[in-house]
């Protein structure tokens, strides 16, 4: 960072300030800077010191990772699209978050964000995905559904089962940065490349500027529909501007096979039914998402990928596969003994209440799904949560049974 | 987003008609002016500081509005932004203004001394005497635009000018990440503490960003006179007191601003002003004046009464709840203000509030008596 301070005559606005120079000097040194990097000037007034943001009261994964000095070195950088440090990191400025939940703080604007603020990515990256270096490792992407066993869960227990990812469309800026033509380039390039999916594929695209509303009291009855976000963490991202232009909802006629559009991500993908049976959830997600990438890339489009990041989403915490795979499953028994959270660790699974993440559990009903996204595959997560769900279920009915149940070890990271 | 005007560049691959934003759902001033040929004109530009004509819109954008109450539905970024983009706001301006027109000049009166009366209202029926207004230090972004140090900057001028002042107007300053608890329980008791906007209209143009960094509160040990650092605007400056001596209130809100602008202007800083739009803030509703002079008066016969819209709108006058704006009245208690910014001087608003206030109180006391007022109908000001 430069430590010498020059004067701009260029503009009037900067000698009000320039006569300043001589008062007090808590107001800040004042410098114009032209930095080109990344292909991009950024113009900056104060130095790096002045603008570092108050991150004392923060406990996110940015906060952790984000001191003066790579602030300094990163600020002045933009991607090709204009994205700057500042943009990525303001929903971790305005969230300092919680005790208790360690939330991201950062998003990516585009895909070449995360090279141009790397510096800062991957040891958020690091932290938030159990260690994984995305400069050395590579993350395996497996959409190949035949190599799951025993996807079948015993339906006394298992009331329905959803896996849900993301993708991204190569070339557009990412849901916090696009601009409104961007945002409804992705909808028509997506929404075309559906109307291309057939048989049990076959669906509809529902707009939400467009929709009438039985069409808007049918897709909240099939807990279909997405609002608007009312999350700080999402809304302080930009991710809401311009609500709900593009934004729609698509699904295929059967109600199994799901995409959202233009929500958090470019788009949302979501295979899902009632009953225990993960394996054809999973069959059709891996058929959908390939006929999905198939359609895209017959019109010259493709997802962002990488063979480090894997699937290229919004937020860090979504990389690799983006992948939840999860289950609402009757555990009344398991979950009171104390010995749950440990199980659910050891076994690299989550809980969530059934209204999704940060609800609570109704009557004993869990969310239980995969903690992981990146450095195991998409087989592999699915595995893991098809195992693990067999194994709670198993414990549930010895408790049932007055018999004792066991703590698993715990599983092995990056296999 | 401050400095990001590069991605103004990229959005310029994409045609006109691509970019342009739905508005068919909207009733806001922006809707109602932004044409595609309008757009199209205007989003090449940018501010000196980057802002664009998307930042500009944002908010009108996000927020399409109330079928019964119109919102602007648009901030400026910077001083510049209302030379920029006038072909937007100047028909905006003219619409929320009463015909105030791009060629007008706004007269500036902060001699108090030319407040005819105002000592009189009585007191028991006018609960409370304020007057409000907005002050931007020039050479720095707006809230919806500055930076992090920017807001710093102007946080730390404000402290420094507001230190100055003595006598009655000595005071102090409250950071709002400083504060203990105890300061702040006793700045809600006061009615003096801001929150954080949560109003949809505010967020989605950017001015809570970074909260509560370089946001605050300075008031006069008398508790009379406030500052709100960085919260809609730079300066938001209040004066106010219980009773009806509106004339206290205004000579103080008067000695206080001017006394202000000197010690900036000390340090080498002028407020935003100029002769067309007067004193120069983030939302267009509140230029010229940024004047609000309100009181809180109990009038619970003449609301009733079929005429008492009327008598407002004729006396230049607005109702509001006691709690601000959208605020329902409680008790037949109504917070009763000037309804115009621009165009009018300082002491021509509070003027208007104090005959005005005057006269709906001699209204109530008729109506209370069984009297009629058809006889003190005003006409229109």
């Amino acid at each position: 960072m430069a430590s010498s301070f020059t004067r701009i005559l260029s503009s009037k606005r900067h000698l009000g300030i320039l006569s300043f120079v001589g008062g007090s000097v808590t107001a800040g040194f004042l410098l114009h800077r032209e930095h080109v990097s990344a292909g991009v000037p950024v113009r900056r007034r104060y130095p790096a010191s002045a603008e570092y943001p108050d991150l004392r009261k923060h406990n996110n994964c940015m906060a952790s990772s984000l001191t003066p000095a790579l602030y300094a070195k990163l600020c002045d950088k933009a991607t090709p699209n204009g994205y700057t440090l500042d943009e990525a990191i303001q929903t971790g400025v305005d969230n300092p978050g919680h005790p208790f939940i360690k939330t991201v703080g950062m998003v990516a604007g585009d895909e070449e964000s995360y090279e141009v603020f790397a510096d800062l990515l991957n040891p958020i990256i690091k932290e938030r995905h159990n260690g994984y270096d995305p400069l050395t490792m590579k993350h395996p992407t497996d959409l190949d559904s035949s190599k799951l066993q025993s996807g079948q869960f015993d339906e006394r227990y298992v009331l329905s089962s959803r896996v849900r990812t993301g993708r991204s469309i190569r070339g557009l800026s990412l849901p916090p940065a696009c601009t409104r033509a961007e945002r409804r380039e992705v909808e028509r390039v997506v929404v075309d490349a559906l109307a291309g999916l057939k048989d049990d594929l076959a669906g509809r695209y529902y707009s939400l500027t467009q929709m009438t509303e039985e069409e808007q009291q049918q897709l909240i009855d099939d807990h279909f529909l997405f609002d608007k976000p009312v999350s700080p963490l999402l809304t302080c991202a930009g991710m809401a501007r311009d609500w709900p232009d593009a934004r729609g909802i698509w699904h295929n006629n059967n109600k199994t096979f799901l995409i959202w559009i233009n929500e958090e991500d470019h788009t949302r993908v979501i295979s899902m039914e009632k009953g225990g049976n993960m394996k054809r959830v999973f069959e059709r997600f891996c058929k959908g998402l390939k006929e999905v990438e198939r359609l895209i890339q017959e019109r010259g489009w493709e997802f962002m990928w990488n063979e480090n990041l894997g699937y290229i989403l919004t937020c860090p915490s979504n990389l690799g596969t983006g992948l939840r795979a999860g289950v609402h499953v009757k555990l009344p028994l398991l979950s009171k003994d104390a010995r749950f959270s440990k199980i659910l660790a050891n076994l690299r699974l989550q809980k969530r209440g059934t209204g999704g993440v940060d609800t609570a559990a109704v009557g004993g009903v869990f969310d239980i799904s995969n903690l992981d996204r990146l450095g195991q595959s998409e087989v592999q997560l699915v595995q893991t949560v098809v195992d693990g769900v067999n194994y709670l279920i198993e414990c549930e009915k010895r408790l049932e049974r007055g018999q004792d149940i066991k703590v698993p070890a715990p599983l092995k990271l990056f296999k | 987003m401050p400095f990001g005007a590069t991605h103004n560049q990229m959005k310029m691959k994409y045609s006109s008609e691509a970019e342009y934003p739905d508005l068919t759902k909207h009733n806001n001033h922006m809707a109602k002016v932004l044409t595609p040929a309008m757009y199209e004109k205007l989003r090449s530009k940018e501010t000196p500081s980057g802002f664009t004509v998307d930042d500009v819109i944002q908010t009108g954008v996000d927020n399409p509005g109330h079928p019964f109450i119109m919102t602007v539905g648009c901030v400026a970024g910077d001083e510049e932004t209302y030379e920029v983009f006038k072909d937007l706001l100047d028909p905006i301006i003219e619409d929320r203004h009463g015909g105030y027109k791009p060629t007008d000049k706004h007269k500036t009166d902060l001699n108090s001394a030319n407040l005819k009366g105002g000592d009189d209202l009585d007191p028991n029926y006018v609960l409370s005497s304020r007057v409000r207004t907005g002050r931007s230090v020039r050479g720095f972004c707006l809230p919806p635009h500055c930076s992090r140090g920017e807001r710093r900057a102007v946080e730390t001028l404000s402290i420094e000018a507001l230190a100055s002042l003595s006598g009655d107007l000595k005071g102090k300053y409250y950071a709002l990440k400083n504060m203990t608890d105890a300061e702040q329980q006793q700045l809600i008791d006061d009615h003096f503490l801001f929150d954080k906007p949560v109003s949809p209209l505010l967020l989605a143009s950017g001015m809570a960003r970074d909260w509560p960094d370089a946001r605050g509160i300075w008031h006069n040990d008398n508790k009379t006179f406030l500052v709100w650092v960085n919260e809609e605007d730079h300066l938001r400056v209040i004066s106010m007191q219980k009773g009806g001596n509106m004339k206290e209130v205004f000579d103080r809100f008067c000695t206080g601003l001017t006394k202000i602008e000197s010690l900036f202007k000390d340090r080498g800083h002028a407020f935003m002003w100029n002769e067309h739009l007067g004193y120069v803030l983030t939302c267009p509703s509140n230029l010229g004046t940024g004047l609000r002079a309100g009181v809180h008066v109990k009038l619970p016969h003449m609301s009733k009464n079929a005429k008492f819209e009327e008598v407002l709108k004729r006396m230049r006058l607005q109702k509001r709840g006691t709690g601000g704006v959208d605020t329902a009245a409680v008790g037949g208690v109504f917070d009763i203000s000037n309804a115009d910014r621009l165009g009018f001087s300082e002491v021509e608003l509070v003027q208007m509030v104090v005959d005005g206030v005057r006269l709906l109180v001699d209204m109530e006391k008729r109506l209370e008596k069984g009297q009629s007022i058809d006889d003190i109908m005003p006409a229109q000001k």
